[in-house]
């Protein structure tokens, strides 16, 4: 059978169990007796394994079979949980996340061999574990058709039926352990069995059997005519069926009352079991349902939609634009309705296009764990705000920042123990991993309580590597002294580590996150730790912006880098080192002519004394735009230039205005 | 040859000469519009336009090939072509005909020819007494050129 059309839902499944088996191991790591925990990862190996096996990724299947041993051996109570253990099973996390990778890239199971990490799951089975998966086997095989037993009611139907001369049968069916639509292959028999005869009890119940409530096997009962070769054969023409198992039913249970109390209490003793399942599975379901409700939606049909929300803005905007000239009033309340309906409709999609922010940070408790043991140092991480949602796009690409600055805090920020108790801080570290919402953006923190940024090392080093000169060096503050950590080429680190100190770190963070028109800053608190402030805005496609003119061309500034607008006497304009300048609010504020760099002929002359003044904000750093005129506030829909003008200096974008026309947005970052 | 992969070509004129584009590439001819000029792009890329939604950039020919400037007529169309997923607006004096060209009567690029640049061309059609530049769009459009 060809496979590939469900590679797809392997590799998103298997990810997704991934993530669950991470983070279950770390809760078993903290809480090693925690039976939920294994149960679940129990659960994880198994499907696992189902999943592989149907796929035909053997080295996978062999993997996940070994650690089925090993946890249902710790389930049994027979081995206890271990920092080994835990070590072990990490690294079968790895490696199958590995092949899964690989299987994502190449659609093919990689060559690693895992059977290094076999061996050592072996070794902690050591000995027990053949006898134990024997009997988990025997006590299998025992069990058939024990499951199905008739009460009073079924007996009488039974009697019945043979007494008209039908065959009674107990089938039980056993799917094979990869089957991808177990209730479907389950319907499927039942309605073979149908044409036949009659089902009249079924364990579990046809609902659970329905609702996929069931390992891979179910039994039937079935009241038939015809002969159990002949339904036999039907059964097994069924594909991902792997094996039948009949049992005619000659004559009735019918028991002394001794037996029946004995066979309710046994009833009574599998209910509990089965009830124990259930509540299992019932959390299994629970989970499921959540997971259930989502759709997966092609991220392209998604900003199809988006666009077409965004023309509607714009045949908005242009609406409004004409009802201003037209007097009439129906005209205007439509529009004021049409402009309520298309915001809550953008509201709407960019919701859809919001992904909460744990997509990201449940990497992070996995990774500083590492980090941790690999450096000797014992680490808390603390994370807040996981639910803060962002949109997609920069979900996809705010993880390798806040890889770095975690990495970073770890390797530079922490201290040893040793050095922590000398300091007179706790012996383990702790890093804060916060998210939350702030007006219109986002705020990402890393924190942590290590030595901080000193500050003259900081300056000494870009010295050092001849970022800035001496006499630079000396005239900084501490503000901008700690800013010069984000330049390219710049490492602290005094040896070079695995985990960061490759002078490729800081200044590859800020330009990420400008790009995402987001800001990163940093602050430090002499030795008591530093904290990294990542701030990034709610959504990309969408934003207020300032149309102004210059020249005779429109241009769009966003609306969240302004800090305000005002108007100066050009006499004031003073030139200092070929910059000029004017003092604005007591601060000196750089002046930038927007036409100049634009390259266009400004409409004002030069012998014109007021001009207006666009004042933007970049982090701490303020720049005064000139413009020709203002037009005024909009909501613009944010267009790329499209690959081949991708690297045009100075514009950010372009939109498209009410008429139709397209306007250019200014990258006020590359002008400050 | 990837260059072309049907017999048709949309054909153009251009200055005195006339040029033919694989018609597979060419999504639609448009009247001339209004453009935004883009600051600091090439100078050959006469700005953006908006195609029901989409912001484009079109690419002003006579530039690219060197020709002399002129203003634009009536007859000025925007070719919207769509080579290696990029769709770019191509400014040309006027459009005339989509014509058939059969393999054989294509010829390799004589080594000089008219004034443009050699490597835009894919070959020489001939039809009747008329000679047809075809043109290579994805060499068109890569900005080092």
């Amino acid at each position: 059978m060809d496979m590939n059309q469900y590679l797809e839902i392997f590799i998103e499944e298997a990810q997704e169990h991934l993530q669950n088996l991470n983070q279950s191991l770390l809760g078993l790591e903290t809480n090693p007796k925690d039976m939920q925990r294994l149960n679940e990862i129990f659960r994880v190996a198994h499907t696992l394994k189902g999943m592989a096996g149907t796929m035909g990724y053997s080295r996978m299947t062999n993997l996940t079979h070994q650690m089925e041993n090993v946890l249902d051996d710790i389930r049994n109570g027979k081995i206890e949980v271990s920092t080994f253990i835990v070590d072990v099973l990490f690294e079968c996390l790895d490696f199958l996340e590995g092949s899964v990778n690989h299987i994502a890239g190449n659609g093919k199971e990689g060559n690693a061999s895992a059977d290094e990490i076999i061996t050592k799951l072996n070794k902690i089975l050591s000995g027990n574990t053949s006898e134990a998966v024997a009997n988990a086997v025997v006590k299998a095989d025992s069990n058939t058709n024990e499951l199905l037993r008739f009460n009073q009611y079924d007996n009488g139907v039974v009697a019945k039926a043979i007494e008209q001369g039908f065959n009674v049968f107990k089938v039980r069916v056993l799917l094979d352990s990869g089957c991808m639509l177990k209730a479907a292959r389950a319907f499927i028999v039942f309605q073979t069995v149908e044409r036949y005869g009659e089902i009249i009890k079924a364990v579990p119940t046809v609902e659970d059997i329905e609702d996929e409530n069931f390992e891979n096997e179910f039994s039937i009962a079935i009241i038939s005519n015809e002969s159990e070769a002949v339904i036999r054969k039907d059964l097994e023409s069924i594909s991902e069926v792997n094996q039948i198992i009949f049992e005619k039913v000659e004559k009735l249970e019918i028991e002394s009352t001794g037996a029946v109390v004995a066979d309710n209490a046994e009833n009574q003793a599998a209910d509990v079991v089965q009830q124990e399942e259930k509540e299992a599975s019932d959390d299994g379901a629970n989970k499921k349902s959540k997971t259930g409700k989502t759709v997966r939606v092609d991220i392209d049909r998604l900003d199809n939609l988006m666009n077409l929300v965004s023309e509607l803005i714009i045949i908005k905007t242009r609406l409004e634009g004409a009802g201003t000239e037209n007097t009439n009033q129906d005209m205007g309340e439509a529009v004021e309705y049409l402009e309520r309906i298309t915001t809550n409709l953008h509201d709407a999609v960019m919701k859809v296009r919001m992904v909460p922010i744990e997509r990201v940070f449940n990497r992070f408790p996995r990774m500083v764990r590492d980090l941790s043991k690999e450096l000797g140092k014992d680490i808390n991480l603390t994370m807040s705000g996981e639910e803060t949602e962002l949109d997609r796009t920069v979900i996809d690409e705010i993880g390798d920042p806040l890889i770095h600055l975690i990495r970073n805090s770890i390797d530079h920020g922490i201290e040893d123990k040793e050095e922590r108790v000398r300091r007179g801080k706790s012996a383990t570290g702790n890093l804060y991993l916060r998210a939350y919402q702030d007006g219109n953006s986002v705020v990402i923190e890393v924190e942590d309580d290590g030595n901080g940024i000193d500050i003259s090392k900081v300056r000494k080093k870009a010295i050092e590597k001849g970022i800035i000169s001496k006499a630079e060096a000396d005239l900084l503050d501490e503000k901008a002294s700690v800013e010069l950590l984000f330049k390219p080429g710049f490492s602290t680190a005094d040896k070079i580590s695995d985990i960061s100190g490759r002078g490729v770190g800081l200044d590859v963070v800020k330009t990420k996150i400008e790009s995402l028109n987001g800001a990163v800053e940093v602050e430090t608190i002499g030795a008591r730790g530093s904290k990294f402030i990542i701030r990034l805005p709610l959504t990309l496609a969408i934003i207020q912006a300032l149309m102004v003119t210059i020249g005779n061309e429109k241009y769009a500034i966003p609306l969240n880098v302004i800090r305000d607008i005002t108007t100066i006497d050009a006499e004031t304009i003073r030139n200092i080192h070929g910059q000029e300048v004017v003092l604005n609010r007591n601060n000196v504020l750089p002046i930038v002519r927007l036409n100049r760099v634009l390259e266009v002929e400004s409409s004002i002359s030069e012998e014109m004394n007021d001009l207006t003044i666009v004042v933007v904000k970049k982090g701490e750093k303020h720049a005064g735009f000139i413009v020709d005129n203002l037009i005024g506030q909009q909501e613009i829909v944010i267009k790329t230039l499209g690959k081949y003008l991708s690297g045009i200096k100075h514009i950010a974008g372009a939109t498209i205005l009410g008429d139709g026309q397209v306007a250019l947005i200014v990258d006020t970052n590359s002008l400050i | 040859m990837a260059a072309n992969l049907t017999n048709k070509y949309v054909v153009f004129k251009l200055e005195n000469e006339e040029y033919g584009i694989d018609i597979l590439r060419v999504k639609e001819i448009k009247e001339m519009i209004r453009i935004t000029r883009v600051p600091k792009a090439p100078s050959f890329v006469k700005g953006v336009i908006n195609l029901r939604g989409e912001v484009i950039p079109v690419i002003d020919l006579r530039k690219k090939f060197n020709l002399q400037q002129s203003s634009d007529t009536e007859a000025t169309r925007i070719i919207i072509v769509l080579v290696d997923e990029i769709t770019v607006g191509l400014i040309i004096d006027s459009s005339s005909e989509v014509l058939e060209i059969e393999k054989d009567r294509i010829e390799e690029p004589p080594a000089t020819i008219a004034s443009i640049d050699h490597s835009f061309i894919y070959g020489i059609g001939k039809i009747d007494e008329r000679l047809i530049i075809l043109l290579d769009v994805s060499k068109i459009i890569s900005i080092t050129a």
